[in-house]
């Protein structure tokens, strides 16, 4: 049950790491998406694939009855996509912004932070 | 649904049943402090006059919080609470040795400093934005960080810091922050997601997350596992979050373009967590791999060293050059990691610690000589000295801690982090750090020589504002004071640091403390 | 987007997913369900009725700023953890009461109390963005 998660995962990564190689916002920041569900099924499979019953203890009992699926992997998941998610949020009105102020969405022209033409500084009175 | 009958399972094997002394809420008190002061801030954040007296006393307090939870850890050894009872590695455990608490007091002291230092330099636009309240929880966030013992509440409070530093970094909108603030964005969430990869690998290892429960089983179960792969990530990732050299860029692309006050704050604490994360995981969990990784560090280390001193002195624009010594600053951090044992460690904490108070101020100057000249360019700066002698003698001092002269607090960890690595051999690193020290203080001297010493002459714009804020130089001189201090009798904070290091390389006392029954 | 079927159900839709959302949140104690799965529902509600309506009716409508309820929210959550000082258990400790309303016995707890914490924090948080890329001018 593994291997295709994990040739999944391969997948995912490269398709990130593709997108985040270009210099245009819009496809850095679908590839930040895309990463950020790469690591999602990683947690996931990283904490072994079980085909059983959710981790619910069923009622009149005090613990749980039989083999059930690992809770865990799916709480840290939840974590994780609740913050790659107001990450996501976020970028994209940054994005939207930087858009809007700079004029561009080509990283490699925004050079406003750091204008490319810098004077050197002084080197006597 | 009633209430639940009488178990038949036994409960001391899944919960703590005996209360916890009321000393030990002192271990989360600061977190949750921070959280709810930072609510109720931003509840308030239309009330503009009410913001900077409430975040100034919620910052004090803090202070207070962090020093008594330092008295507890100096007195007691390290200290543990787990949330919600379930006991460790299955509920989230707070821990805190020495070295947590050390951050965390000298995080909250930067922070008061940089909270009273805002009350009248951020404006009322940007206190509309909610600097106060993300300030708050920025500090929730760091200390977070330094106070837990679980790895993936560790990744959590790096979001948490890393959201409010997305705040604070665009406070006032303006091209310039959207453009740093592209760079910063997504190159920080690039790192946390390596960090998180390498926890998620970490769990399907160990099937814990729990620190203290890892470094245990590292110890047991280190054959066969590829923990150098995990290794190899973290020292990624952190070293990204850190800004070591190769993948420093983001910071000197970002630091120089918001608020001074929140340059100032940045660069006393965010890549300091960095640095704190490193040591923790590379020291304490996997000290064997971090011993076989350490060339690698030590080549990273000295590159950050060499080159953020050099981009230092490229550097016309004081607040970019102020980036880069944070880089070299770093560089030193890596080298004392790089060395290890008591002495390393040691040096890379008190030069962390050192360089926390330090770059914040020296920010603060920055911006305070800004102000009075009317710009940052060196080209045009010039005649502070003869405006302000008390401000430029405060400056002076910082600039000589910076580069690491005594008797200032720069020179002590300098010289433990280069005697560590002559004893090892390593003398090209020690070589390094004292070379750094040398480029670092033509840096800063041609900063004193042009920006202050120059009269004020035809290059030099005159105007700017002429009034200095009582608020600013306050906080300037109470930051001023600890270097000094640090400076001139470092024995006591020599001896702790010292003692946080041998816990962090034989952290028996970090486990029993979380496994008072021995481990599992 | 923009017709009249959909500006005249809009309302009304958004109530029925508010009742909703309050009620996964308070189904979430033991079954699936809870505070941030409710806030999502409740955050999409207000967007509907804001794509219906207009950015002005949802701010008139929620009254006090969703940063402010997501401030509140957190504050709750904060509450609900440190509530067990008094009571001597570590923090964010599970604490019961059941007290009798009209002859019904209503279990309340701290855990409950940071569900609603959640909600709000999400209601507010996601509402707020929400409302921000709505708006031209972020």
């Amino acid at each position: 049950m593994e291997v295709p998660f994990v040739v999944l995962i391969g997948i995912f990564f490269a398709a990130a790491v593709y997108l985040m190689l270009s210099k245009f916002l819009v496809r850095i920041l679908l590839g930040v998406a895309i990463l950020g569900n790469a690591v999602n099924l990683l947690l996931f499979t990283n904490g072994r694939i079980v085909r059983e019953v959710p981790p619910i203890v069923p009622a009149a009992f005090d613990h749980q009855v039989a083999v059930t699926a690992n809770p865990l992997p799916q709480a840290l998941i939840l974590t994780a996509i609740v913050i790659s998610f107001s990450f996501f949020a976020f970028l994209l009105v940054l994005s939207y912004r930087a858009f809007q102020d700079l004029g561009t969405d080509n990283a490699n022209e925004m050079r406003v932070a750091e204008p490319a033409a810098d004077s050197a500084p002084p080197t006597g009175y | 649904m009633a209430a639940p009958a009488a178990s038949a399972i036994d409960l001391s094997r899944a919960l703590v049943l005996t209360p916890p002394a009321l000393a030990d809420w002192l271990v989360i008190l600061p977190v949750a402090w921070c959280l709810a002061s930072g609510a109720i801030l931003l509840m308030l954040r239309k009330n503009l006059r009410l913001q900077p007296p409430l975040a100034i006393a919620a910052l004090t307090v803090l202070l207070v919080l962090d020093a008594a939870l330092l008295w507890r850890v100096v007195e007691g050894g390290p200290v543990t609470m787990v949330m919600g009872r379930w006991l460790p590695p299955f509920g989230i455990a707070f821990t805190v040795d020495l070295a947590g608490a050390l951050f965390a007091l000298s995080s909250a002291l930067v922070a008061l400093a940089g909270g009273i230092y805002a009350a009248e330099s951020i404006d009322a636009s940007g206190r509309r934005y909610g600097f106060y309240p993300f300030l708050m929880l920025l500090m929730a966030g760091v200390s977070g960080a330094f106070l837990t013992g679980d790895i993936f509440n560790l990744y959590v409070w790096f979001e948490v810091l890393l959201i409010s530093s997305f705040g604070l970094l665009v406070l006032g909108s303006e091209p310039k922050q959207i453009d740093g603030a592209i760079k910063y964005a997504f190159l920080n969430l690039i790192a946390t997601t390596l960090f998180l990869i390498a926890v998620g690998f970490l769990y399907g290892l160990f099937g814990t997350l729990n620190m203290a429960d890892i470094a245990a089983k590292a110890v047991e179960r280190r054959a066969g596992l590829p923990l150098m792969t995990l290794g190899v990530l973290f020292v990624l990732a952190f070293g990204m979050k850190a800004a070591a050299f190769p993948v420093n860029f983001w910071l000197p692309a970002s630091y120089h373009t918001p608020r001074i006050v929140v340059s100032a704050l940045f660069a006393g604490l965010l890549t300091k967590v960095g640095i704190y994360a490193l040591i923790r995981v590379m020291v304490m969990l996997f000290p064997v791999e971090g011993d076989e990784l350490s060339v690698v560090i030590a080549a990273a280390a000295a590159a950050t060293m060499i080159f953020g001193a050099l981009g230092a002195i490229g550097q016309s624009d004081t607040r970019r050059l102020l980036g880069y010594l944070v880089i070299s600053g770093i560089g030193v951090m890596l080298a004392g990691i790089a060395v290890g044992g008591p002495g390393g460690v040691g040096g890379a904490l008190f030069y962390a610690l050192h360089s926390m108070v330090v770059m914040t101020a020296l920010y603060m100057a920055a911006g305070m000589a800004g102000r009075l000249s009317g710009a940052f360019d060196l080209n045009r700066a010039g005649g502070l000295y003869g405006r302000t002698a008390f401000f430029s003698a405060l400056s002076f001092i910082l600039f000589l801690s910076v580069s690491g002269m005594p008797p200032f607090s720069g020179f002590w960890p300098k010289v433990m982090v280069a005697r560590a690595a002559l004893d090892i051999g390593a003398w090209w690193l020690a070589g390094t750090v004292l070379l750094t020290g040398f480029l670092t203080m033509i840096a800063v001297g041609r900063v004193w020589l042009l920006a202050y010493w120059r009269p004020a002459g035809a290059a030099a714009t005159p105007g700017g504002d002429d009034a200095i804020r009582t608020s600013a130089i306050l906080s300037l001189s109470v930051l001023v004071l600890v270097t000094v201090l640090v400076g001139l009798f470092p024995d006591p904070l020599l001896r702790q640091v010292q003692q946080a290091a041998s816990g962090l390389v034989e952290p028996s006392a970090y486990l029993n403390s979380v496994f008072p029954q021995g481990a599992r | 987007m923009n017709t009249v079927i959909f500006r005249t159900l809009a309302p009304f839709l958004t109530a029925l997913m508010l009742l909703f959302s309050v009620f996964v949140l308070l189904r979430g104690h033991n079954e699936p369900g809870g505070g941030f799965i409710g806030g999502l529902i409740a955050a999409s509600a207000l967007a509907i009725y804001g794509i219906a309506r207009g950015i002005r009716p949802v701010r008139e409508a929620l009254w006090f700023h969703p940063m402010t309820i997501a401030a509140f929210g957190l504050l709750l959550a904060c509450i609900a953890g440190l509530v067990s000082i008094f009571a001597a258990v570590p923090f964010m400790t599970g604490l019961w009461i059941y007290p009798a309303l009209f002859g019904v016995e209503v279990p309340l707890s701290t855990v409950m109390l940071f569900d609603f914490g959640v909600y709000l924090v999400v209601v507010g948080a996601v509402t707020s963005i929400a409302l921000a890329l709505e708006r031209e001018d972020i």
